[in-house]
């Protein structure tokens, strides 16, 4: 085989694309189509969820992702090619990969549709975590700080991110859609290139700029669909909608796009390394990439994402345009702040916190504000986070009651000092998690950890 | 050999920032035009401590500064003041923290 396509509908799933755009794609004959479906980028969210939570906002969800994968599936299985999947549900653990699963099963049923299906497990437990940290196999990724025993209880979910190995095997075994659990990005682009023997830093260095759809092209979409072409010593990527073109610039914008260093791509088992990579203009949309290099590491090693619950927040928004309040606001939020801890202080507290964002001043960068100066209104954001729902919608509650009636000297808008633009003025927003671990695991094998399991879907 | 003040917003066609995992923060600048890039690399005037003084952050937050050839870019990574989404953050994707690095100004040959 001299060359193999592989087609990127979307940034992610769910983001969706042009049916125009995949159409193009399908007519140039790719080999599979690979769909990322999750990220860390929207937070600890979806990683810390719990069974049974979430309900209505998860249906949405699932009513968006199934928007794209229905057409993907029929595309796929019409073509005869597989259709991959990584990263299931927004962080890729059991329920996550069983969600999409049970969306997928729905669609084939809908539609008559019969195929192979592989799940690859990709959560790890937390007692494996404990061991291979006892055995000094657990390093920080980044400035983060050394894994303890506590960290691990503490998680309530862990995912490993799975490079291209289990892909490869599903691929091997027959899989005609796969549904992987947390997994880096390119592994689901590289693993049919690898099956077939191309270039490992090529296929992977591919992945990468294929992971976001159309953003690698100009103009950039996480909406629309890319084409991959491997060959032996370079591959393509060309856009299918006929409005974008991939550059120079814009591929290898992308092929630093949310990474820390530019020159290497650390993926499980090993780098890219970029320093000898060559980008060429082939024809006004398609880029020619070269010199990708896969360095293994001497150690297998995976990233572990974990997220620890919090506490539940609930908020309110309103605003301020009075001058006089304006100019008092910083002690108009510390009074609030310190009749609060006199009001909930028996909590103790650890068990509440209270944040204050100031729009129109420093909402958005917060301590890394370099302007001073503020807005003739802003917008507060007021936070509270406690260990259950209703004792955060209490203090919320108190919280901007005594905003609203603070008397500070020289007011004369003595009815209020908040807008609100909403009743109720306080809104639960569910339950906070923080990423708690964010480490490297020596693993001794790619796959044990990745548990594949092969259903014959549509087969009554 | 004049040298003038510029600002990194009139040499660069991008400036953006974003996470790099949930406790780094990555800026990117591209240059409009290769020979820019090689002047403002070969100045040396963004290092560490210039990008500490602007974020006003210690040097050893700022834990890259790479120009990158192959994109005639300038990659900057900075730990996260707090992780992504944990309580106290202000920008869960980290897409609005670049806005300090466009008002850069330096002292640049003509």
């Amino acid at each position: 085989m001299d060359e193999l396509r592989i087609l990127s509908p979307t940034a992610i799933l769910g983001y969706g694309f042009p049916a125009e755009s995949l159409a193009e794609g399908m007519a140039n004959k790719p080999h599979a189509i690979a769909v990322d479906a999750g990220s860390t980028d929207p937070g600890p969210y979806f990683l810390g969820i719990q069974p049974g939570e979430g309900g209505a906002r998860l249906a949405q969800f699932a009513r968006t992702m199934g928007a794209d994968l229905r057409p993907l599936i029929k595309a796929a299985l019409q073509a005869r090619i597989p259709l991959i999947i990584g990263s299931a549900g927004g962080a890729g653990g059991n329920l996550h990969v069983m969600g999409i699963a049970r969306l997928i099963r729905g669609i084939a049923e809908q539609e008559g549709l019969k195929f192979r299906m592989a799940q690859i497990q990709a959560e790890i437990e937390q007692s494996l975590v404990k061991e291979k940290l006892r055995q000094g196999k657990v390093t920080p990724l980044g400035p983060v700080p050394e894994l303890s025993p506590d960290d691990v209880d503490r998680s309530v979910r862990i995912v490993a991110q799975m490079g291209v190995e289990p892909f490869v095997r599903a691929l091997e075994e027959g899989a005609e859609v796969i549904v992987a659990g947390r997994a880096s990005d390119p592994g689901m682009f590289a693993a049919s290139p690898i099956l077939e023997g191309f270039d490992k830093g090529l296929s992977i260095h591919m992945g990468k700029i294929l992971e976001c759809g159309a953003i690698a092209a100009e103009p950039g979409s996480g909406g629309d669909v890319i084409l991959g072409t491997i060959r032996r010593d370079h591959f393509l990527v060309e856009p299918m909608n006929p409005d974008r073109k991939c550059t120079v610039r814009s591929v290898a914008a992308h092929s630093l796009y949310e990474a820390a260093d530019p020159w290497r791509l650390n993926e499980p088992g090993g780098t890219v390394d970029l320093r000898e990579v060559s980008f060429a203009q082939e024809t006004n949309r398609r880029v020619r990439v070269s010199g990708s290099k896969f360095v293994k590491d001497p150690v297998y090693r995976v990233k572990l994402e974990g997220a620890e619950l919090v506490g539940y927040r609930t908020i309110c928004i309103a605003g301020v345009r009075d001058p006089a309040a304006l100019a008092h606001l910083d002690e108009m939020l510390e009074a609030a702040r310190i009749r609060t801890a006199e009001q909930f202080g028996d909590l103790g507290r650890a068990q509440w916190e209270l944040y204050f964002r100031v729009y129109g001043r420093d909402g958005v960068m917060g301590p890394l504000e370099v302007e001073s100066s503020m807005a003739h209104e802003v917008g507060l954001l007021i936070e509270a986070i406690a260990s259950t729902q209703e004792q955060a919608t209490s203090i919320c509650m108190f919280v901007h009651a005594q905003i609203l009636h603070y008397g500070f000297p020289g007011r004369t808008s003595t009815a209020g000092n908040l807008a609100f633009p909403f009743s109720p003025q306080d809104i639960p927003a569910g339950p906070v998690h923080r990423f708690n671990i964010y480490h490297l695991m020596e693993v001794d094998d790619p796959l044990v950890h990745f548990p594949i399991q092969m259903i014959e879907v549509g087969d009554d | 050999m004049t040298e003038s003040t510029v600002c990194l917003a009139d040499l660069a066609s991008v400036i953006r920032s974003k996470n790099a995992g949930p406790f780094v923060l990555t800026l990117d600048v591209f240059f409009k035009e290769r020979e820019i890039f090689r002047k403002v690399r070969d100045a040396g005037v963004i290092t560490k401590a210039s990008l500490a003084e602007l974020y006003r952050v210690s040097e050893d937050d700022i834990l890259e500064v790479t120009f990158f050839e192959p994109a005639e870019a300038l990659k900057i990574s900075i730990k996260r003041w707090v992780s992504s989404a944990a309580p106290g953050d202000t920008d869960v994707f980290g897409a609005q923290q670049h806005v300090p690095l466009m008002s850069l100004s330096f002292e640049l040959e003509k």
